[in-house]
């Protein structure tokens, strides 16, 4: 029992893990896609087409990408999570079937469309093409946040004597209040990492003086969307989203934090620390006293419950994994913010393109805004835990009966065998994609 | 309501089959019948510009399952739980296959992703066959040995193959002799779909031959179905009953007659697209009347300890089912228009369009 539930949550990270790098960019590279377009249509600047077309590719390779992981994760629910999916399928089946029905498939017909059709329907179509993808992709993340959020916190529901969830309102699920703030996180996230690789590419053109042009222009434009991005990401939205964990998850706030013991007179906020298990402390730690406490509730003096008010079995399982997830999101959230503003500056003062240390930091900085969102979805899932539907249901009960950790291990290996081999591929084709550039096409 | 969400999903896994079926089918007409380059590239092509937006169907209708009938769902995913992994691991070998294979120019890479998309589309109409197959033969649900149940009554768990290899067996695996005439079944009847799109959507070389492998291959089909029937009665005695109890259902495998039969007239069709249409109809006629021999069961219990899975004991409550209701027509209606939109756009024969991103 023990092993089934770890192969099957280990199975589920690591599938969702790497379906989640796609996604995430083509989120927020269609709405630069757009961008691009947008401007090519103001200014009439064959460049800016091209910049669109060229992303459009790197969206395309991601896009297909994202699909074939992405199907693994509908068909799990039902295959390792059976029991989870008989008692809440009657509720998430509502949002994740919307997902497929309408935002994937906006998103794959248009993506087609925008791809192969430009020459077939004129430029204002083109744009209009560009912007269904987008609104696909970005529907796409909320239909799935969607889902998120209510087993975050539930609402709308009734549960039945044999356990069943069963839905009462409908329309809660859209306006279940931990939904809007973790949606406008997430996809201003995915603008960030979509930024930084558009920023890194230009850099890489600059610094290896070719297609200096596009290098330029990319430069400007991922600079520009990422600083925007970077700080919107933290706040408002990283800080609302903070409050709502506090407020509907505290034993999972007070270990994302790294509290410990509740303090009388307001809790201080660990910049560096590692949590100690055995002794239930931080060892190293650098902290501000009363900052959180005013962060959380404007008042500097307001008590916040520590991990010590609860509990074991209300607490996260895994404390340490969530504390250090939710401190790497947040210290390269901050360092993003750092380099891009700096960026800007010399943007702005027209020293950015000749200035090589900081093309380079912004080159090899690429693969951090990754890290950052996959940690900032583990903080969401670690926290959440030890139930799957939080409060009432728990991961525990909710795998397949019948599927053995035997078959659970064989799949597990199988996947990853199969993923390394399309991880591979994938950074083989963006790179050869990357390298040929965006030159004019001529067919 | 529990009807309506039944016909609802099995019009969205039809649309599927017919339209991922063409895809299936040209990968398999592409293992065994492209020799020249040229017949490769477009034969991927034909399938390439297409596949993913078909895929959506599969996704719709997974989630409208998983919707309306969660515990069905939730049964049937895990209990044939390896068959469906290995399923997701030919789907993404064939989607990489499309979608990469003309990214570079090397004949080994080329080679390399012909043969994946051949034979995982191949191996997936093999095993949407031998799915088909275990739903109609059904499960020991429970697993239950000697009369004692090991799960819950919905609940079960099938090996890949049992030591009979026999659907017959008290705990028959997934693959077993009516299982696999099954999947030839479907192999066949999705090659010959996607022989007729390939000659439909392209000006290959081979498309007479195609045409004449069509002919062939329908000869095996109708001495298949006629055998097929015979067992069919042998491992599940009832299928007839509900052609007897209601008549009208006899208009499924009368769709489906019409195909077969019309299918030796392939050489003398006017156009191509009616050969097409008339595959569609093997398609939609053969998955509709496996349907309409069970309904409303969804997945036999082949033991007496626990009752049958129906649309009835398996769906979400009343009120999910109806507010669905209105967004899921309303979806179905969107996946309509842009599968027209797009394939009007995109219309006309593929071999000058642009390919590989």
């Amino acid at each position: 029992m023990e092993d089934m539930l770890f192969y099957d949550r280990l199975q589920f990270a690591f599938t969702i893990t790497f379906h989640y790098i796609f996604p995430q960019l083509t989120m927020g590279l269609s709405l630069l896609i757009v961008f691009f377009k947008w401007r090519y249509l103001r200014n009439s600047n064959e460049q800016y087409n091209n910049a669109a077309k060229f992303l459009m590719k790197i969206f395309a390779i991601n896009f297909t990408m994202g699909v074939v992981t992405g199907i693994p994760m509908e068909f799990q629910f039902g295959t390792n999570w059976a029991k989870f999916s008989e008692l809440t399928g009657g509720i998430i089946g509502q949002t994740l079937a919307m997902e497929g029905m309408f935002s994937f498939f906006l998103e794959s017909s248009f993506l087609a469309l925008f791809i192969f059709g430009e020459k077939l329907m004129g430029q204002k179509l083109h744009l209009l093409t560009g912007f269904l993808v987008f609104l696909g992709s970005w529907a796409s993340g909320w239909f799935i946040l969607a889902t998120n959020a209510w087993m975050q916190h539930p609402v709308g529901y009734e549960i039945l004597e044999n356990g069943k969830f069963v839905l009462q309102n409908f329309s809660a699920l859209f306006s279940n209040p931990w939904l809007l703030p973790a949606f406008l996180h997430n996809q201003l996230a995915s603008v960030v990492t979509s930024s930084f690789v558009v920023a890194s590419i230009g850099a890489f053109y600059v610094l290896r003086n070719k297609q200096v042009e596009y290098g330029k222009l990319f430069l400007k434009v991922g600079v520009t969307f990422g600083l925007v991005s970077s700080l919107l990401v933290a706040f408002p939205t990283g800080d609302w989203n903070a409050k709502n964990v506090a407020k509907h998850q505290p034993a999972a706030f007070a270990a994302m934090e790294g509290i410990f013991e509740t303090e009388e007179a307001g809790a201080e906020i660990v910049l560096i620390g590692q949590p100690n298990m055995v002794e239930k402390k931080l060892d190293n730690k650098i902290a501000v006293p009363n900052i959180l406490s005013f962060l959380t509730h404007q008042d500097w003096n307001k008590q916040i419950p520590g991990m010590d008010q609860f509990k074991k079995e209300e607490l996260p399982d895994n404390i340490p994994a969530l504390y250090y997830s939710y401190h790497i999101m947040v210290g390269l959230g901050t360092i993003f913010i750092g380099v891009m503003a700096l960026a800007l500056f010399f943007l702005w003062r027209k020293k950015l393109f000749t200035l090589k240390p900081l093309l380079w930091v912004i080159m090899f900085l690429v693969p951090f805004p990754y890290i950052a969102n996959l940690t900032g979805w583990y903080v969401a899932e670690l926290g959440r835990q030890p139930y799957l539907v939080y409060g009432l249901l728990k991961t525990s009960d909710g795998i397949s009966p019948t599927v053995s950790s035997g078959n659970t291990l064989f799949t597990l290996l199988g996947f990853v065998a199969l993923y390394m081999l399309l991880g591979l591929l994938f950074l083989v084709l963006v790179g050869k994609t990357i390298n040929v550039g965006p030159k004019p096409q001529t067919h | 309501m529990e009807v309506f969400w039944y016909i609802m999903i099995a019009i969205v896994l039809a649309v599927f089959f017919i339209l991922d079926g063409y895809d299936f089918g040209a990968g398999i007409i592409h293992l065994f019948f492209a020799k020249k380059e040229k017949d490769k590239v477009v034969i991927a092509k034909s399938a390439g510009l297409f596949w993913d937006s078909n895929e959506v169907w599969l996704v719709a209708g997974g989630g409208m399952l998983f919707m309306a009938f969660p515990t069905f769902y939730a049964s049937v995913f895990s209990g044939f739980y390896l068959p469906l992994i290995i399923v997701l691991w030919l789907i993404i070998f064939r989607a990489i296959g499309l979608e990469f294979r003309n990214q570079f120019k090397y004949q080994m890479w080329k080679d390399i992703w012909d043969t994946s998309f051949g034979v995982s589309s191949l191996l997936l109409a093999l095993f949407f066959g031998i799915a088909l197959g275990n739903i109609v033969r059904g499960v020991n649900l429970g697993g239950v040995e000697n009369g004692i149940s090991a799960h819950e009554g919905h609940y079960f768990f099938l090996p890949l193959w049992d030591s009979s290899f026999s659907p017959l067996s008290e705990t028959p695996g997934i693959i077993d002799w009516f299982t696999i005439i099954i999947g030839v079944i479907s192999v066949i009847t999705l090659a010959i779909h996607g022989a007729n799109w390939v000659v439909l959507k392209t000006n290959s070389s081979i498309n007479q031959k195609l045409k004449s492998v069509v002919f062939k291959l329908n000869i095996v089909l109708a001495i298949l179905t006629v055998f097929s029937l015979f067992v069919w009665q042998i491992v599940n005695p009832n299928s007839l009953n509900n052609f007897i109890d209601k008549p009208y259902l006899i208009v499924f495998p009368i769709i489906y007659f019409i195909g077969l039969v019309g299918l030796f007239f392939i050489k003398k069709l006017k156009r191509d697209i009616h050969a097409f249409w008339l595959s569609t109809l093997l398609i939609v006629g053969g998955i509709t009347s496996s349907l309409a021999s069970l309904f409303p069961v969804i997945l036999p219990s082949i033991n007496d300890t626990h009752e049958s899975l129906t649309i009835y004991n398996t769906s979400a409550p009343e009120y999910g089912l109806s507010v669905a209701l209105t967004w899921g027509v309303i979806g179905v209606i969107l996946l309509v228009i842009y599968a027209i939109v797009q394939k009007r756009l995109l219309g006309g024969k593929v071999d000058k369009m642009d390919y590989g991103h």
